[in-house]
């Protein structure tokens, strides 16, 4: 009995027409449709939440007056210390950590002890050491990027081909030649993971610090709004945290397009 | 040419006497322009020996192949002679400069296919120098792929070429055109005999391939049992043909010892 045959379609016959962008922003234009008309119709009292319409008003005329681009100043600077703090700090420990052994029995027992703390519960501690100026909001925000970046960077190093090592003995390569030429860039996808976390803790961690006590700050903005019960500034403040976050992951993953074009990986269909 | 420097790979005790007894295949004794010296080496894989009280002499400049079933030892041999495998009992002796092409290519994965070339080189060498080997090795077109574009055979040409440059004074080669086409094969066989005739360096060639061994080697060994079971000298000039009666008469031979039995008249009929 002969088998059933079946063609093997050209994936260009099935090349999708709408263009990708479009196919993702429809769900939240639609979104975005359904709120207006809710607030609209008054299904959505102004008070519980502002209308679309209001929110654009209001961000407009944030961004006129200065208040909201200085607020994005100020905490655009403080995430940007502590994650090259944070990063330096994280990276270096796992340097230490991941390319010896000695380095791995001093560093990574204490490291992998103080990050089942969790962090936020630090902030008490780093309001009574550092006062209620910058330091505290950049000290939380360091110590969420040393974490992810530790412990992605290590298991990064860790997780190198050992196969490739002996090549790189075999051609020659001493130890720094083997750290910069092998074990590096082959820690480079774990590093990239773990500055994309990383950013998303950082902006946590901002969030954390500047509602706590601030007196500048998209945090200090959003404080203000909640004691006069201005949900449009509210809602404004929490769109700013969402877009400098999806800004600060677009660069991470331009950086990963540049950097690790060299990788065999799936790519999704 | 002789070798310089010869340097031990990790020696627990060192054999100043060794006993008398006849010489093993592999032995060749101790002659002073020796490229490879192993006394007794033994490496073990969580208590089963692999490699068992081996004994090997490669002289300077020759071109010796390695035959043996798979999973018998090869590889791991050629490990031990690069250096990168120290858990080892017994004497051996290698050059300091040696190059490796690997069973897979292992070419680094963040590197371009040049960068690939010149990794590890000393001094500063240009792109040249890398164009140059690849376009030997007929990857001129490559150079400047990433390697996980590179097709099985072309990544091994690049290891080939890899290990070509490094002007060594031991070639260790594992399989290096196990993944190519005849034609090109016969290109990449060219390029390692032109390599050690002007370089006149110690090639060690692991293959499968009997006829591969006898174009190309001076002496042909067949590992087994964790020993150098047996081997031939192929006294024949190069160019040499695969139809020389000696060299039929060697394929044989050596077939036999692999426990390939001669072809007998088909039978056409399921046993
Ligand atoms: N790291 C290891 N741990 C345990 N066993 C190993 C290890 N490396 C090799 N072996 C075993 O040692 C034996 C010899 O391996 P080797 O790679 O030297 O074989 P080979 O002769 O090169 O074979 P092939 O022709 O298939 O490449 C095999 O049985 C293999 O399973
Ligand atoms: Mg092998």
């Amino acid at each position: 009995m002969s088998p059933v045959l079946e063609p093997v379609v050209p994936l260009s016959a099935r090349r999708r027409t709408v263009p990708r962008w479009l196919r993702r922003t429809t769900g939240p234009l639609l979104l975005l449709v359904l709120w207006q008309v809710c607030s609209a119709t008054g299904v959505l009292p102004s008070d519980i939440l502002a209308s679309p319409g209001t929110i654009a008003r209001t961000a407009s005329d944030l961004l006129e007056d200065g208040t909201l681009p200085h607020a994005m100043l100020v905490s655009v600077q403080r995430v940007l210390i502590g994650l090259v703090l944070g990063g330096v700090i994280g990276v270096s420990l796992a340097l230490v950590s991941g390319l010896s052994r000695l380095g791995e029995d001093l560093v990574d027992a204490s490291v992998q002890m103080l990050r089942s703390i969790p962090w936020v519960g630090m902030i008490p501690l780093f309001i009574i050491w550092m006062g209620i100026g910058e330091a505290p909001k950049i000290a939380l925000i360091a110590l969420g990027v040393t974490f992810h970046l530790y412990l992605n960077v290590y298991a990064g190093i860790r997780g190198v081909d050992a196969q490739l090592i002996e090549a790189g003995t075999a051609l020659g390569l001493g130890r720094w030649g083997l750290i910069r030429h092998v074990v590096l860039p082959g820690a480079l996808p774990g590093a990239m993971t773990g500055l994309r976390y990383s950013l998303a803790t950082a902006w946590l961690a901002l969030v954390f610090g500047e509602t706590i006590n601030a007196d500048d700050g998209i945090g200090f903005l959003l404080n203000r709004a909640r004691e006069f019960f201005q949900t449009d500034v509210i809602v404004v403040c929490l769109i700013v945290y969402a877009a400098l976050g999806l800004l600060a992951d677009a660069i991470v993953r331009t950086l990963e397009r540049l950097l690790l074009q060299w990788r065999p990986n799936f790519t999704g269909k | 040419m002789a070798t310089e420097l010869h340097r031990q790979v990790n020696p627990p005790e060192q054999r100043v006497n060794p006993p008398e007894r006849d010489a093993r295949p592999g032995e060749e004794g101790g002659s002073d322009d020796a490229a490879v010296r192993v006394r007794s080496l033994t490496r073990s894989f969580d208590g089963r020996a692999v490699i068992d009280d081996l004994h090997l002499d490669v002289r300077t400049g020759e071109f010796v192949a390695l035959l043996g079933r798979s999973g018998c030892g090869k590889s791991t041999l050629l490990r031990v002679l690069a250096g990168l495998d120290r858990e080892i009992e017994g004497e051996v002796l290698a050059p300091r400069r040696k190059a490796v092409a690997f069973q897979a290519p292992r070419l680094m994965p963040w590197k371009k296919v040049w960068r690939n070339v010149l990794l590890g080189l000393p001094g500063r060498p240009g792109r040249a120098v890398a164009e140059r080997a690849l376009k030997e090795v007929g990857l001129g077109h490559r150079v400047d792929a990433w390697p996980k574009t590179l097709s099985g055979g072309e990544a091994q040409r690049a290891s080939l070429a890899r290990a070509l440059v490094r002007e060594p004074d031991l070639l260790l080669l594992d399989e290096p055109f196990g993944a190519l086409d005849a034609l090109t094969r016969i290109t990449a066989q060219q390029l390692v005999a032109e390599l050690w005739q002007r370089r006149g360096c110690a090639v060690l060639l692991v293959t499968h391939d009997v006829e591969e061994a006898l174009l190309l080697a001076d002496r042909v060994l067949v590992m087994d049992g964790g020993v150098i079971a047996h081997q031939v000298r192929v006294d024949r000039d190069r160019p040499r043909d695969i139809a020389d009666p000696l060299l039929a008469e060697l394929r044989t031979e050596l077939l036999g010892r692999l426990g390939v039995r001669a072809p007998e008249p088909a039978v056409n009929e399921v046993v």
